[in-house]
């Protein structure tokens, strides 16, 4: 991104202003393009794909009727909520009743500074990437809490109170996974991370060694948490809080919340494909070496593919696994999570001791392992969706 | 005036202006929600003088962390926003007294200190000469702290738990 404005400055583009001033402008137009033309529609697709997904999964149609297959109806959607009124209920702290959705979305939105699209294509690589990532993601606790307070209900208290002991607890495993990957990669910027690795999946940090392998399960679910997915949804538990602290939003403020976290799906897994899926790394194929767009786009491809199979597999969790209890939540991360996480800590740094070039043989064995556990699992699910025999019969397409 | 010195005083003047609403607010539920942007604003500074891994850890640690301890505490306080906030034991006259008596000695030692200027803040990344600083000049100073931590955290274990009675 900067060596692109100070390429454009050089060829004598924006003469005669001052330098700061065209970053300053560069800056704003990479925000307005990543906001319109990636996150708005990434987190619409991602809330329709999601309903879709998830009525196939419980034997239903979900929605189909906007668009091919129901594609735009995230946009009928949106048209709808913005036309809507917006209420603030009567004994709500107005202020900051209108504030917290913003700061949960600066908070969520911010994370997309570093995550890289390709290998030119990054609004900034910060050197201290990973740790920025971390750190704007924590102001959104802080939305949650003023979204559960000023609503004056008590529904909303009890959800936004759920919802930040529980973001503030996970992040701790969630932190010392990416801190195990730290140790491996030596960085903490984004891009260097992924550079780190390779195209190929043993020279992924997924299978470096054992305890990375553990941390990106840790770090996965951890991240699930922090999310407020399901399992994981106790602070909009719709059986006991109505809808938590998004109980008295309504029109465009309540679906600001949404657009947070359906777009916080695609920072999970881009985050994992950062860390441990190798990033954007695309075989070297000499036919593309003269072709920077293609590549880039193959690249972009590639990143984009890996981090929304993640998405997928929320959607996938969700729809399969009950809601946890809030003591099953904490004793899960506070008696396994977070030790374990330790383990994997320590283990990585005695590891990089005794190898410090790392270990093929073992990161071999490791993606063998990988792909031995996932032929089980597709044989396991293939088998049960053939015994499983639903009542309604689905054709692939409705 | 460049852009860098406009956002400087911009970042200034939220640091201060949420400050000055974390005192003055007459509802406690504000002024702990103002504290977010006193420690965005320390962190805007850190960034300001080429510290980013400090500045990433400011947001990390006082938003993530203390800001939500805080406004827990706060929250879950009974009653209180009905707290008087106005301490009645000692009077105004000595109050004011006081409160002169610092601004005199805040004034003089603002006036008398030498303030250096910044030379040219060189925009490097910090993260690793923090660590090997850590691991090797300070590592006392380091491991002293995190036992101090540690003995912190036992100590809110062993306040807050509740011993179960055979």
């Amino acid at each position: 991104m900067r060596q692109f404005v100070d390429q454009l400055i050089q060829n004598g583009y924006f003469a005669g202003a001052p330098k700061e001033l065209v970053y300053a402008g560069a800056m704003i137009v990479a925000a307005l393009v990543v906001l319109s033309v990636f996150v708005a529609p990434l987190a619409g697709v991602t809330s329709w794909l999601e309903r879709r997904v998830w009525a196939r999964m419980q034997s239903r149609v979900g929605p189909n009727r906007v668009g091919p297959q129901g594609i735009l109806q995230w946009l009928a959607d949106g048209i709808k909520n913005l036309l809507k009124e917006d209420i603030i209920p009567a004994s709500a702290d107005k202020f900051l009743f209108s504030l917290a959705p913003y700061v949960v979305f600066v908070g969520f939105l911010s994370a997309f500074v570093v995550i890289p699209f390709g290998r030119e294509l990054i609004v900034a690589d910060l050197n201290i990437g990973i740790l920025y990532l971390l750190a704007v993601t924590s102001v959104v606790v802080v939305g949650i809490l003023m979204a559960g307070w000023s609503s004056n209900n008590k529904w909303s208290l009890l959800g936004g109170m759920r919802s930040a002991a529980q973001i503030v607890s996970y992040e701790i495993p969630a932190g010392l996974a990416v801190l195990t990957i730290v140790f491996v990669a030596g960085t903490l910027s984004t891009q260097g991370i992924i550079k780190g690795q390779g195209w190929a999946p043993w020279d992924w940090f997924l299978f470096y060694n054992p305890f990375t392998f553990v941390a990106f399960f840790l770090y996965f679910t951890a991240a699930l948490a922090e999310g407020n997915r399901t399992p994981f949804d106790i602070p909009e538990a719709e059986s006991e809080l109505v809808a938590g602290y998004v109980t008295e939003y309504s029109g465009m403020r309540f679906l600001f919340f949404f657009f947070a976290e359906w777009g916080n799906l695609y920072v999970i897994g881009a985050v994992a494909t950062i860390l441990f899926l190798g990033g954007w790394h695309i075989p070297a194929i000499p036919a593309l070496a003269d072709q920077p767009i293609l590549k880039g786009g193959l690249q972009f491809a590639v990143f984009f593919v890996k981090a929304y199979f993640w998405v997928f597999v929320a959607m996938w969790v969700r729809a399969t696994l009950p809601r946890v209890r809030v003591d099953q939540l904490m004793s899960l991360c506070w008696k396994y999570m977070v030790p374990l996480s330790f383990v994997c800590v320590v283990g990585t740094a005695a590891w990089m001791l005794i190898w410090p070039q790392g270990n093929r043989p073992v990161s071999m064995a490791m993606f063998l392992l990988g792909v031995v556990i996932l032929a089980m699992f597709s044989k396991r699910v293939g088998y049960q969706i053939r015994h499983a025999r639903p009542v309604l019969y689905l054709r692939p397409y409705i | 005036m460049e852009i860098s010195t406009a956002i400087f005083y911009l970042v200034a003047a939220v640091t201060v202006g949420s400050a000055a609403m974390v005192a003055f607010s007459r509802n406690i539920i504000h002024s702990a929600f103002s504290l977010l942007g006193t420690f965005a604003g320390v962190a805007g500074i850190y960034v300001f003088l080429g510290a980013d891994f400090v500045a990433g850890v400011q947001v990390l640690v006082y938003v993530g962390g203390i800001l939500v301890l805080i406004l827990f505490a706060v929250m879950l306080t009974h009653r209180i926003t009905d707290v008087q906030i106005t301490n009645r034991s000692a009077g105004r006259i000595p109050g004011l007294v006081v409160v002169a008596i610092l601004f005199v000695l805040l004034v003089q030692s603002i006036g008398e200190t030498p303030w250096a200027k910044a030379k040219e803040v060189v925009y490097k990344a910090t993260t690793a000469s923090i660590g090997d600083l850590f691991l090797g000049d300070y590592l006392l100073p380091f491991e002293l702290a995190s036992l101090v931590l540690l003995a912190a955290l036992i100590g809110a274990v062993v306040l807050a738990r509740q011993e179960i009675k055979e």
